[in-house]
């Protein structure tokens, strides 16, 4: 079977001075190839938590996580993982950041540079070729992340909110190209944000999580994202579904930011 | 006192000068329009005309106190007496009697040799004499000597041009200073001036010649270029071998818990240990030879380089190890393309402090004791009291020091240009 199934997992850190912390509790999630799903939530609702059991970088405390098939044991190139930002190379040249994975596996030269330069013209870097990755923007330093990480043709992205620190309109334009990559390739992509609005439009399948413990508050299936593939991003937004959606999940994640307040003053 | 205050002088003069000139042709670039320049670093930059006066200062004053050939003469400072004195005594017989009597001192440079002038001896019981003294240098004159009424016959010098004198006390005269020792035997010294004496600071230019005469014949055998090749080739030896142990020290301590925990108590412990403590450890089991300064050096180089090569590895950012790892990167992949250069910057910044404090430690090694080497130049030369060889070794040593750290910077932009970066 193909696909990747988030099978009941939890997660819980032990803390120094005794006590621990449940930072994810009983979540499942089954995604089909080619799904798009975004993860919204407060701070400390095990986002990232999440995305790096799924990554690879911890071990859950409970539950599973499967892959076409096999168990997910540690991190490894069939799982690629695009960050805020900062995790480029800067000792190495924008070509050679983006043939990193393939480097790695050793693919001949010819066959690298073919990868490298057909991904450099998707993101639009083709003339940033040979230059330092630290002479770049933001916005351009995040495209030649989401192609270094294509460059190894990944089953899964991950996105660790890779748009978090651009400008409003960067960040529009980048939305539009990761919709684009992701209906080109067709590949399973889970994307966490801060953003209600990013959310919506780059999630088939959205959902929203509360904090202590970590869980899944609720599941949405949204049509923007196919909607927004090659479309201009503001019509979407106009939706009417889009509104109601919007305001609907930011009044939810409003009450859960008031609770955690409402939890801390009650303790202090 | 007087040459600092000069200097203070020169630096209020040349401050208000320079910024008179300054606003006479304002610049008009973007510094120059900030209206918040106190407490913004980035608006403070070296004034280049400070940087030139700065350093003509210090060779003015130089030239001023030393009486250098470089400057006119009416820029010195009052140099010291030189040429005649001339003074009466007045001595007295034990009965009362007073009889006056010339001496004429002749004051020479040190260098040249002169004879005592002649002088007639007059009549009197007190006759007159000649004597000379070099400058700087005082001299006891037996002026009894050559009087028909002599101090073991109970005769006394009781005055000095006329001003009584008694043991201890002194009197002013022209081109010096008269003193009466506790037995009564006048001292003639002559007047020093401002300058300081060549055996205490020599002149620029005499310090220039001999160091084109020691870049000709050489020093104790061994060609001026020989000693500071000799320190120089110790300081690189000991840090490539404090490299090689060090660097990969480092990096297996930023990497295993194991190491960590092994190393860390012996390099937290070596680290706040001068090299210069461990002088005399070294010579004891190394002996004065290459070996044991190449030891020395070694130990100075290894715990800086072992540590920087292991806050390299710790400052590597996790998101970049993450990203290495998901792209399909091996651990021998990881340290060879991230952890590596990503540590470069540091390890460089480690390097050039090692060479500093290699370079300090290689010249206080041969003070110590050496055959060879710049250190040992100037060690003995100080015990000759060749002031100028000193200052010549001291001038190179800096300038060999500056030319190292200036090579590590140019090194650095040119290896690793993505430093700071990240």
């Amino acid at each position: 079977m193909t696909g990747l199934s988030i099978d009941n997992l939890s997660m819980r850190f032990d803390l120094p001075g005794g006590g621990a912390v449940q930072a994810l509790q009983n979540v499942s999630v089954d995604l089909k190839a080619g799904e798009l799903m975004s993860v919204l939530g407060p701070s400390g609702c095990g986002k990232t938590t999440l995305l790096n059991i799924v990554a690879g970088f911890l071990a859950p405390t409970g539950g599973k996580l499967v892959l076409n098939g096999h168990q997910v044991t540690g991190p490894d190139a069939e799982r690629g993982m695009v960050f805020q930002q900062g995790a480029l190379f800067e000792w190495m040249s924008v070509r050679e950041n983006v043939g990193f994975g393939p480097s790695m596996k050793g693919m001949p030269t010819a066959e690298k540079s073919q990868v490298v330069d057909h991904l450099l013209e998707v993101v639009g870097l083709q003339d940033f070729k040979e230059k330092a990755v630290y002479e770049l923007s933001g916005g351009m330093q995040q495209r030649v992340a989401l192609a270094r990480c294509l460059a190894n043709d990944p089953d899964v992205i991950l996105m660790d909110e890779p748009l978090g620190a651009l400008d409003a309109l960067t960040r529009e334009k980048m939305q539009s190209l990761v919709l684009k990559l992701w209906k080109e390739t067709g590949k399973t992509i889970i994307l966490i944000t801060h953003s209600v609005e990013e959310a919506l439009l780059l999630g088939e399948r959205l959902i929203v999580m509360a904090p202590r413990p970590g869980r899944i508050h609720k599941e949405y299936r949204l049509p923007f994202a196919e909607m927004g593939v090659n479309a201009d991003l503001r019509e979407v937004k106009k939706h009417p579904e889009f509104a109601e959606r919007r305001e609907e999940i930011l009044g939810m994640i409003w009450d859960m930011e008031e609770e955690i307040m409402g939890r801390t003053e009650g303790a202090a | 006192m007087i040459p600092f205050a000069l200097y203070v002088a020169i630096f209020a003069i040349a401050f208000i000068v320079a910024s008179q000139i300054a606003k006479r042709r304002a610049l008009q670039d973007y510094t120059s329009l900030k209206t918040v320049t106190f407490g913004d670093e980035s608006a403070v930059r070296p004034n280049r005309a400070a940087g030139v006066v700065s350093i003509l200062t210090i060779f003015l004053l130089w030239g001023m106190f030393t009486g250098s050939a470089l400057l006119p003469g009416f820029l010195h400072a009052p140099g010291p007496f030189e040429g005649t004195a001339r003074f009466t005594y007045t001595a007295q017989a034990e009965d009362g009697r007073r009889d006056d009597a010339a001496v004429t001192v002749l004051v020479h440079k040190r260098e040249v040799e002169v004879d005592a002038p002649e002088v007639t001896p007059g009549d009197g019981f007190a006759k007159d004499d000649g004597v000379k003294v070099a400058q700087w240098r005082n001299v006891l004159i037996a002026v009894d000597k050559n009087d028909d009424i002599r101090k073991r016959d109970g005769a006394q010098v009781v005055a000095i041009d006329g001003q009584p004198i008694s043991p201890g006390a002194s009197v002013k005269v022209d081109g010096g200073t008269v003193s009466l020792s506790d037995k009564g035997t006048p001292n003639f010294q002559p007047a020093n001036g401002w300058q300081m004496e060549p055996l205490y600071l020599p002149a620029p230019e005499a310090v220039w010649t001999r160091m084109l005469k020691i870049a000709d014949e050489g020093f104790r055998n061994t060609s001026l270029l020989g000693h500071l090749g000799w320190s120089l080739f110790r300081v690189v030896a000991g840090f490539v071998c404090g490299a090689i142990i060090g660097i990969p020290l480092g990096y297996a301590m930023g990497l295993s818990n194991w190491f960590r925990g092994w190393f860390d108590p012996i390099v937290e412990f070596m680290r706040p240990v001068p090299p210069l403590a461990l002088i005399p450890l070294v010579i004891i089991w190394a002996g004065i030879g290459e070996v044991g300064k190449i030891i020395l050096l070694f130990l100075a180089a290894l715990w800086i380089m072992a540590i920087a090569a292991r806050s390299g590895v710790s400052g590597v950012k996790i998101s970049k190890v993450h990203a290495a790892y998901s792209l399909g990167a091996s651990k021998w992949q990881i340290m060879r393309y991230v952890i590596i250069p990503n540590s470069l910057p540091e390890i460089f910044t480690g390097a050039r402090v090692a060479m500093g404090v290699c370079w300090g430690t290689v010249v206080a090694a041969e003070l110590v004791a050496a055959e060879k080497g710049a250190g040992m130049m100037i060690m003995v030369a100080s015990k000759f009291q060749n002031t100028d060889i000193v200052i010549m070794g001291i001038v190179l040593i800096g300038i060999i020091g500056f030319g190292i750290d200036m090579l590590m910077r140019y090194a650095e932009r040119l290896l690793v240009p993505w430093k700071g970066k990240g």
